[in-house]
């Protein structure tokens, strides 16, 4: 217990240092923010413009254009929230393990993976954070409003959504941290990042898009083996469409994403502490 | 004049060995740069089912998967990594002033070494952009008679619309660096170019998809030929006199920009101070 409020301590001096940091040069903060804002709004834009040519996203689905945008602020959470607390870090962890730097980390008497994790915050990521909250408020009003079929909210709900938003989250820090582990083995790896960028781009879209043939392989790969599929459907699947407990395969899937992500922690804690111990030091 | 040849060569052959280092990371690189079509095509697949209509914004399923599949093309050619960023850092860190002392052109030496960079680029990719080709040729099987795969004329329309949109992206990119004359830091320029260039050069959707007043904004400027135009081409949405009239458009702005990014960096060079050493 102790030691888990030492790891607080830690984890927030971390969190004033960035905001220090960032509030020293505010006006680049800004035009950070106003960036990554911008950003989100133009692609906003265009799926306001594929809702002009459509009115769902797959036959029968039913992901129509409020729905989606639920699904849509559902990405914006988990990916400002990878962004703002791993991003960074995870990025200067290949070049330390370059650089040799790791060193420092290795010799500090607290858990390496949590240092490397968490060091620096980006905070202007959380921009998108906040402009996640609105669109979901505004697509929630929407869905409450129709007058077929209106949405009920319910307080259980609220609670099961922030945990699997916080699931995926996990899940895709995983996988990053995984990947850029490898890199004490590679010497380097731009690819592989770039890699994780190709992969979380299947996250980004309803699962039922992936029909057919050749999509159905690439749903169960992308859910099961790579479970980054899981990481905004359930979530948003959860507060746009309501499980029903007619639907069992959807209860299925959301007790899978809970497995999915104590597996994907776990495998990447045991490659992190594997890839460690091939570290050697690269400095002077 | 044959100097002049022999230094060009020169230049665009130490170019070409300096990209040909890290060939297999490129063409790795490459392949993996599709990855993210496959979530579009299924993306429209899903909206073409739920549409339930053969057409979007005149375009069969088959053709939207081919138009981005020939939109990766165009921008292989029209893609300037670096370029004006890089040219702003010369500016700042004074390594520009190499131009001013040695009998070379900056406009110029920075062009073939991005025709060098793309043509080791080329060689390297046609292995794994044939192979996606190849895989994905059904899609190119129904494509009306005005297309490139049926009609001469418009295969050598789609090269030289290719070609022009690579001289048109690479003073469109410089312009905007050279402004680093006047700023010192173009990033807030730059991030605003690709914001639009991103979402009006047509290649994350087909133009044509666009409403009144888009349609017209994206018309007047020439972003569009940095991905959507060529493969308009090759679809056979251009014919005739609207396909000659928008070739020579293409080639009027690749004027003006030249134009443009001379003026730049002749005023530029004019009220540059060199810092540093």
């Amino acid at each position: 217990m102790k030691e888990a409020a030492s790891y607080l301590r830690v984890f927030l001096t971390f969190a004033r240092n960035s905001l220090v940091r960032d509030m020293t040069f505010r006006t680049n903060f800004l035009l950070e923010s106003l960036a990554s804002l911008s950003w989100m709004l133009a692609n906003l834009g265009f799926y306001l413009l594929i809702f002009s040519h459509t009115r769902y996203i797959g036959r029968g689905s039913g992901w129509g254009q409020y729905e989606f945008f639920v699904f849509l602020s559902t990405t914006m959470f988990v990916n400002s929230l990878v962004q703002a607390f791993f991003m960074a870090n995870v990025d200067e962890f290949s070049e330390m393990i370059r650089t040799g730097r790791l060193d420092f980390a290795l010799l500090k008497p607290i858990d390496t993976q949590f240092v490397i994790s968490l060091q620096k915050i980006d905070w202007s990521s959380l921009v998108n954070f906040a402009a996640g909250g609105v669109l979901l408020a505004f697509s929630l009003v929407k869905l409450a409003a129709r007058p077929a079929n209106p949405l009920q909210l319910e307080p259980l709900m609220a609670v099961l959504y922030t945990l699997y938003v916080l699931c995926g989250v996990a899940i895709l820090y995983s996988l990053m941290i995984a990947l850029s582990a490898t890199s004490i083995w590679l010497g380097r790896n731009q690819t592989l990042y770039d890699f994780w960028f190709y992969i979380t781009n299947f996250s980004r879209y309803p699962m039922e898009i992936y029909s057919g043939p050749w999509g159905r392989p690439l749903r169960w790969v992308f859910t099961f083996l790579v479970p980054v599929l899981v990481v905004v459907n359930v979530p948003a699947r959860l507060l746009a469409q309501p499980l029903r407990p007619e639907t069992s395969l959807h209860w299925t899937l959301a007790a899978f994403a809970i497995v999915a992500t104590v597996a994907s922690l776990a495998a990447s804690r045991w490659v992190f502490n594997r890839a460690l111990t091939s570290y050697r030091s690269a400095s002077s | 004049m044959t100097a002049r040849l022999t230094t060009w060569w020169t230049i665009l052959r130490i170019c070409l060995e300096e990209r040909l280092v890290y060939r297999g990371d490129f063409a790795l690189g490459t392949l993996m740069r599709f990855l993210p079509i496959i979530t579009q095509i299924f993306l429209w697949q899903a909206i073409f089912q739920a549409r339930g209509s053969e057409q979007l914004a005149g375009y069969r399923y088959e053709e939207f998967v081919a138009y981005y599949l020939l939109t990766m093309v165009s921008r292989a050619f029209s893609s300037m990594p670096g370029l004006a960023s890089g040219i702003t850092r010369q500016i700042r860190d004074g390594e520009i002033k190499k131009y001013l002392i040695q009998p070379v052109d900056l406009l110029g030496f920075l062009f073939l070494s991005r025709l060098a960079h793309k043509v080791a680029y080329y060689s390297v990719a046609v292995g794994p952009f044939a192979l996606v080709f190849f895989l994905c040729r059904g899609y190119f099987d129904d494509l009306p008679p005005e297309a490139a795969t049926h009609s001469a004329v418009t295969a050598a329309a789609f090269v030289a619309s290719l070609l022009m949109s690579f001289v048109l992206a690479f003073f469109l990119e410089s312009a905007l660096g050279l402004v680093g004359f006047w700023w010192l830091e173009v990033s807030s320029l730059l991030f605003v170019y690709m914001l639009f260039s991103y979402f009006l050069s047509g290649h994350m959707f087909p133009l044509d998809m666009l409403p009144q007043p888009w349609r017209m904004i994206v018309n007047a400027i020439p972003l569009k030929f940095l991905a959507y135009y060529p493969v308009a081409i090759f679809l056979g949405k251009q014919t005739g006199y609207e396909l000659a009239g928008n070739l020579c458009l293409q080639f009027s702005w690749i004027v003006l920009l030249a134009g443009v990014s001379r003026v730049l960096y002749w005023r530029g060079v004019r009220r540059y101070s060199g810092f540093g050493g």
